[in-house]
């Protein structure tokens, strides 16, 4: 039976999922809350990593791997990040077909460097490749749209999942358009493509107050396994501005940032001294980890730098003239005269939804990309790889769920989710003065069970989507208790050692309906080539 | 500091509005009129200037940086991006602030901006052909591909109407990126729709100018697609 795809978000994911699916001639229903335009997509900032070895520098696809994998500290799928990066450089070219600007030298995209890879190998339109990115997929999607392939449904928000009534497999999604308050049922594969869960550490994240993780946060309590909640990637250079926090894109360091914390008075740039050959491009767990540890070592304020007064003019008008004018507007602040004052914040999920290599998750005929998903990203993922795998891993999304067969006349679920006044902010802020203490970039039993045991007491007078959220706060602080050993951006004080024997595993959590269930799940091993 | 907004407001599109006030006390130095907003709605209680309890104010938001425009509204009179004006640099006694008056209202400050999504599928705006980016044509592809489609430029525009053939400078910056991008012989069609949609109707007032809360160089990319849709023709 053939059906229309419906992909859950509008962001870089979602639009390349609908673009491929829409090319094989697939109808799909793109459901948004807002337009792509206010997607957090457009926020993403330094590049895209692709091996195009444009920079004579004798880059490849495998060594594109090696970083990518040395940087998720080995728990990434191997089979599905070796696909990433392979096809890394033909996304690039599809990109630079649709016209988007690359910064280029000639007929050639430029690549910079950026954290925890070797070689230059990420492409930027100066610091807002987000933006640039998905201004020229929303045009080519508008092509599919016109044809009647890819069908809008703008202020429409995903509601729950229609599940077979073993819970095994998805039949569709329920939706509620906004404007007009009315519900409606779409039958057929689907795709996720929702986004990170800002909404568990309201005010303390890069990302868009949009992008709250409500659809997570809804399919795991219908049953869908989540992985690598532990995993949270905090940002080395943010800044704290009214509502949120602001990020200073790794480009400013790959254009020759150097950060620094004054000990007895002096400047010291711990990066550059403790790491001779990648120094203020560590991958950014390692440069996070360093700044708390260094600027509270004997004889520092606590405090951290990022100095940019050394970068020329031209880096500042072709490169980074969007990141200088953001730093003047929002922190009053001018990088080229002075150092700014940067800490750690909460820029991106690793874990997510849990998917194999073909983005295909626990349940049959359900679809996951982008932030949402848990892919490709391991312990810790590296600046420019988040948008190649929110575009490729749509790719990989749309056609699993194009060769997905759709069986007739199972019967559904009987599970009623109602429509009710939904996610209550207040809420939220109560969940993360509990968990973000306990999940931060150092942690420790003691604290994650004292948070724990917190959170169970809390939930009587929430709404039943509140409890979700509650819900997975607590697999979060599970996922991560568990995980007895430190790795990427999981730090544990009382397990301060790498355990390969016993955690190079993927931790899965499922909720039962009563409990959440924690695993270990062997990786996939490395098909030879 | 304390301040005073005063907020239109109305349940739904078919209720009447009506204003109401409310007082925000804040200590941050660049506290915006989104953080005015989102402080209201996190109160337990949400009263007005007179302590009468309220229903949440409903408004759309996203990034608070800027980067994605779902918080335009007029703010004293002006359309701009509620996380871009701080409170301290509005002179007003009160803080007037409203939904965007050119589209439809759903409820508080939230509109219906379709139009400006459907006004591209009217123009065609998407390439017909690969249109690879060149340093040449790097300038203006970036700076057109900049449009956060917010609606500012619309609200200010003294041509624009939903329901008029001029599409505004929402569509033109698009269309810059597509006629720039594209071989010549490839963009006959969207030079058309560009002649019809927005050179016809473009008073040049360029009061889009200075409320875009990109900053995009609105001339710069006007006359730039104009030389391309319309003044070669004439060679």
């Amino acid at each position: 039976m053939m059906t229309d795809l419906i992909i859950i978000g509008a962001g870089l994911a979602g639009l390349s999922a609908a673009i491929t699916a829409a090319k094989q001639g697939r109808v799909c229903r793109l459901i948004s809350l807002q337009p792509s335009e206010r997607a957090q997509s457009v926020m993403a900032e330094g590049g895209i990593n692709g091996a195009l070895n444009t920079m004579g520098e004798d880059d490849s696809p495998a060594e594109h791997f090696a970083d990518t994998m040395r940087g998720g500290v080995f728990l990434a799928d191997p089979n599905a990040v070796k696909n990433l990066t392979d096809h890394a450089p033909d996304v690039l070219r599809m990109l630079w077909g649709l016209g988007v600007p690359f910064n280029m030298r000639g007929d050639t995209p430029v690549l910079r460097n950026f954290g925890g890879q070797k070689k230059k190998r990420t492409a930027y339109a100066k610091s807002s490749t987000g933006k640039i990115l998905m201004n020229a997929l929303i045009d080519e999607a508008r092509k599919y749209e016109t044809r009647g392939l890819i069908r809008r449904y703008a202020h429409h928000e995903f509601v729950a999942l229609l599940l077979s009534a073993d819970g095994a497999q998805c039949l569709g999604a329920k939706i509620y358009d906004r404007y007009t308050a009315t519900t409606a049922k779409l039958y057929g594969a689907v795709i996720l493509c929702s986004g990170g869960m800002n909404s568990l550490f309201p005010g303390l994240t890069t990302g868009s107050a949009a992008n709250t993780g409500d659809v997570t946060a809804t399919v795991f309590a219908q049953g869908v396994r989540l992985a690598n909640l532990e995993f949270i990637q905090y940002h080395p250079t943010t800044v704290a501005i009214p509502g949120k926090r602001c990020l200073l894109s790794e480009a400013a360091r790959g254009e020759g940032g150097r950060l620094f914390t004054l000990r007895n008075g002096e400047k010291w740039f711990f990066m550059e001294e403790k790491y001779p050959e990648l120094g203020n491009l560590m991958p950014r767990d390692v440069v996070s980890r360093e700044m708390v540890l260094c600027a509270n070592a004997a004889g520092c304020d606590g405090k951290v730098y990022l100095d940019m007064t050394a970068l020329d003019e031209t880096v500042w008008q072709q490169k980074l003239s969007d990141l200088r004018e953001e730093c003047m507007r929002l922190l009053a602040k001018d990088p080229k005269t002075a150092p700014i004052e940067v800490s750690p914040g909460i820029h991106y999920f690793m874990g997510g939804i849990d998917v194999d290599e073909n983005h295909r998750t626990s349940v049959k005929n359900l679809f996951a990309a982008g932030e949402c998903a848990c892919q490709y990203h391991g312990a810790n993922r590296l600046g420019g790889n988040s948008m190649l795998g929110a575009i490729f891993g749509g790719q990989v999304a749309a056609a699993s769920a194009c060769a997905a067969q759709l069986q007739e006349n199972i019967p559904e679920q009987e599970r009623e989710t109602r429509y009710t006044s939904r996610f209550c902010r207040m809420a939220d802020r109560r969940i993360t003065e509990i968990l973000d203490p306990a999940l931060g970039i150092f942690r420790t039993a003691e604290q994650m069970q004292a948070a724990l045991a917190q959170l169970n007491a809390l939930g009587d007078d929430f709404s039943e989507a509140d409890r979700w959220h509650l819900l997975l706060a607590k697999a979060f602080l599970l996922c991560a208790l568990n995980r007895k050993e430190s790795r990427g951006a999981h730090t544990r004080r009382d397990y301060p050692d790498r355990d390969d024997v016993s955690y190079q595993k993927t931790t899965v959590a499922r909720f039962d309906g009563e409990n959440i269930q924690i695993s270990l799940w062997e990786l996939p091993e490395r098909r030879a080539d | 500091m304390q301040y005073v907004l005063k907020i239109r407001r109305r349940t739904s599109s078919a209720a009447k509005p009506y204003w109401q006030r409310f007082v925000y006390e804040t200590d941050l130095a660049g506290a915006t009129v989104a953080t005015a907003l989102s402080a209201l709605n996190d109160r337990n209680l949400l009263t007005d200037i007179d302590g009468s309890s309220c229903t949440r104010i409903a408004w759309d938001c996203g990034c608070l940086q800027k980067k994605c425009g779902a918080c335009a509204m007029v703010i004293c009179g002006s359309p701009a991006l509620a996380c871009n004006v701080r409170l301290a640099e509005l002179k007003a006694k009160e803080i007037t602030v409203e939904p965007l008056r050119k589209f439809p209202v759903v409820a508080d400050l939230i509109v219906d901006r379709s139009i400006l999504r459907e006004n591209l599928q009217t123009i065609r705006a998407w390439l017909t052909a690969d249109a690879p980016a060149s340093e040449q044509k790097n300038d203006v592809l970036y700076e057109a591909s900049r449009c956060l489609q917010c609606g500012c430029c619309l609200e200010i525009c003294p041509n624009f109407s939903t329901e008029g053939k001029f599409f505004g400078m929402a569509a033109m910056a698009p269309t810059t990126r597509l006629l720039t991008a594209l071989p010549k012989a490839e963009a006959k069609m969207l030079r058309e729709q560009y002649r019809r949609h927005v050179y016809a109707g473009c008073g040049k007032s360029l009061a889009c100018r200075n409320v875009c809360p990109a900053g995009i160089d609105i001339e710069k990319l006007l006359v730039n697609s104009n030389a391309l849709a319309i003044w070669k023709k004439y060679r």
